[in-house]
């Protein structure tokens, strides 16, 4: 492979990698505060991406106002999935959550296929968004450039409310522990909703980048970017979102990498980044970085 | 009540069940054989799931995996050559596969078989990997066997799948699986071991100090779970003729999970009842997708809304009825010898 191709897969692969790093991001949020693995993260990308093509369809509103009010509609439904699903279940054990956000998942598929259709959809694209720059022989995608600026933007962003808000404090003591906090006078329902409808919200701007990527929308394309958030995640270390920043990147790097370098593999691509995913957690049972933290399973 | 009336009774019960599927097989027609045949597969898959998800406190999302080694192994080795060869047209199948042609009996044997090495391959790690990251690895196993099978194409015909196999599958053999199943696991729930896998799934680390051993424990529930998995997946190929890698996603262990939740975790009675339960729901849920006539206005039938219907009752249930439908209750021959006597008490 000549260097400008091996840097054209590059460029691409940084750029998935880090839409892989967002969705992430925001499943390891929810993760990190709640503790549950919301196997419905997938489905709410998949909701807000068919939220902001029927905003701009239905009202004609230009694109970025869609995407906003798609944001806010998609934290909204994270609040609102949290209310109706999870915030019942909070005293059972985990399994109960677990299995319900699976449910979630099923439910929110099954909605759109009935409600929205089950064909696939294009989603619209902005034109300053469709450029492409060459720079020597690599062709680098207008779309590529803002995906990096605006997650590390998200991310940093993400990070100065975690740790300078009187909120973001109250989800990391969340994070610890739920009967402390409440002893501490933190309000334990408030600060979760906050944390679902960032989560989601989070969920809502990584679907744009995908969007933008791949511009067909229906009602399972959740579950691809869904899956490898998880993946990502727990690679990382689950609820730490350096980690899953990482291990977005590491993956989207690998989804791009592996098969241009061995295209005579490229059918096992899926079970190599399993079979990764397996490695890294028996030998690091917490993730990459994971806390060793001494709590039960 | 002692234990030879129980074991009268139970043989008695099984003789029943027996000449039910004689008639059955006699006299239903196809369409209901084949919901009954769904039944009693679900079956043999939720109460081996439930072996490890309710009664080890393991939660594994590989069944599907387990399903699909079963499934091809034994529809390699059941299928005649000429139907291999019919099959494998993009490239041959390898050599001594295509040759072999074994009774149904043993491929389902040397389908369960595979599949129990690798449950003991995925229950090996779960000593260093425990909970939410079980789930996630066991996930990941059922991942890595759907994209081996998408790409081995010369052992599985890759993403087409093997077409025309045999049928085999009748309730004569589903039954018999199925009540093997149950009675294999609530031995095995009942025994010293029952008690063992029990004690981990209450409280790990307190089991390990009185000297449980967690390997051997978890390896024993994973291994039997899968054995039966694999012999389901077997029957099922054999029941639908036709068997593809992405017929075996996570949605189909998505479903047995819904089973096993709904008939109560750790409860066998409860994951029977709702396994047959739930093959006659998704049969029946068809009529929403069809167009209806209600006072003269037509309802065009929607497609989709019969599965949206079944996670609205999924959610509903989860919710709901926490502990499942039957809760703690398992059927017992004693629990209906009190319910007798209490009857007579009343009258």
């Amino acid at each position: 492979m000549g260097l400008s191709l091996f840097l054209q897969h590059l460029v691409n692969a940084i750029s998935l990698g880090f839409v892989f790093g967002l969705v992430a991001v925001g499943y390891a949020l929810v993760y990190g505060v709640v503790k549950l693995v919301n196997f419905a993260h997938g489905d709410v990308f998949m909701m807000s991406a068919y939220f902001m093509f029927y905003t701009s369809l239905i009202f004609g509103a230009p694109w970025l106002s869609a995407v906003l009010l798609g944001i806010v509609l998609t934290a909204l439904l994270g609040v609102g999935i949290e209310k109706v699903a999870y915030k019942p279940l909070r005293k059972y054990p985990r399994i109960n959550s677990l299995v319900s956000s699976i449910g979630m998942s099923f439910l929110l598929q099954n909605f759109a296929v009935v409600v929205f259709g089950g064909i696939q959809r294009s989603f619209p694209v902005p034109e300053p968004m469709k450029k492409t720059l060459i720079i020597g022989d690599v062709r680098v995608q207008a779309v590529s450039i803002y995906t990096i600026i605006f997650s590390i933007a998200t991310v940093i962003v993400l990070g100065l409310i975690l740790q300078k808000t009187k909120i973001g404090l109250a989800m990391r003591i969340l994070s610890r522990d739920f009967d402390t906090a409440r002893l501490m006078g933190i309000n334990v329902n408030r600060t979760i909703s906050f944390t679902f409808a960032l989560g989601s919200a989070l969920a809502a701007v990584s679907a744009v980048f995908w969007a933008l990527r791949y511009p067909q929308i229906f009602p399972f394309m959740g579950q691809y970017p869904g899956s490898r958030a998880f993946i990502a995640a727990v690679v990382g270390g689950i609820g730490s979102l350096k980690g899953a920043l990482l291990g977005g990147f590491l993956l989207g790097v690998l989804t791009v990498l592996l098969p241009a370098m061995f295209p005579e593999y490229s059918g096992y691509r899926e079970a190599l980044i399993f079979v990764l995913l397996v490695i890294v957690l028996i030998f690091k049972p917490n993730g990459l970085f994971g806390q060793e933290a001494g709590e039960k399973a | 009540m002692n234990r030879r009336t129980r074991v009268i009774l139970s043989i008695i019960f099984i003789l029943i069940i027996y000449m039910f599927v004689f008639f059955a097989e006699r006299y239903l027609d196809p369409f209901l054989k084949r919901i009954l045949n769904t039944g009693f597969i679900y079956v043999i898959l939720a109460v081996s799931l439930n072996l490890i998800n309710g009664f080890t406190g393991q939660f594994s999302l590989g069944h599907a995996g387990f399903m699909a080694i079963g499934a091809y192994t034994s529809a390699l080795l059941y299928m005649s050559p000429q139907e291999k060869l019919s099959n494998f047209f993009m490239e041959p199948l390898i050599s001594p596969l295509d040759k072999i042609q074994i009774p149904f009996f043993w491929a389902l044997l040397v389908g369960g078989g595979m599949a129990a090495l690798a449950g003991f391959i995925v229950g090996a790690p779960c000593l260093r990997v425990k909970g939410d990251y079980l789930a996630i690895v066991t996930y990941g196993f059922s991942e890595i066997i759907r994209s081996l099978f998408n790409n081995l194409q010369n052992i599985t015909n890759g993403p087409l799948g093997l077409k025309g196999l045999p049928t085999h599958t009748n309730l004569w053999w589903t039954v018999s699986w199925a009540i093997l199943t149950v009675v294999v696991v609530r031995r095995i729930v009942d025994s010293s071991y029952g008690r063992a896998l029990k004690a981990i799934r209450d409280d790990e680390v307190a089991a390990e100090n009185l000297g449980i051993n967690l390997f051997k424990h978890k390896v024993l529930a994973f291994v039997v779970g899968a054995f039966f998995a694999g012999i389901a997946g077997g029957l099922l190929g054999s029941l639908l003729m036709t068997i593809d890698p992405n017929s075996f996603s996570i949605l189909f262990t998505y479903q047995i999970i819904t089973i096993i939740l709904l008939g109560g975790l750790g409860n066998i009675t409860g994951s029977v009842v709702v396994a047959i339960g739930f093959a006659f729901l998704m049969e029946g849920l068809r009529f929403v997708e069809m167009p209806m006539k209600i006072f003269n206005i037509t309802i065009p039938g929607i497609l989709g809304m019969r599965m949206l219907i079944f996670s609205i009752l999924l959610m509903i249930t989860i919710l709901f009825f926490r502990q499942g439908l039957f809760g703690q209750r398992e059927f017992s021959w004693e629990a209906i010898a009190n319910l007798i006597r209490k009857g007579k008490v009343k009258k």
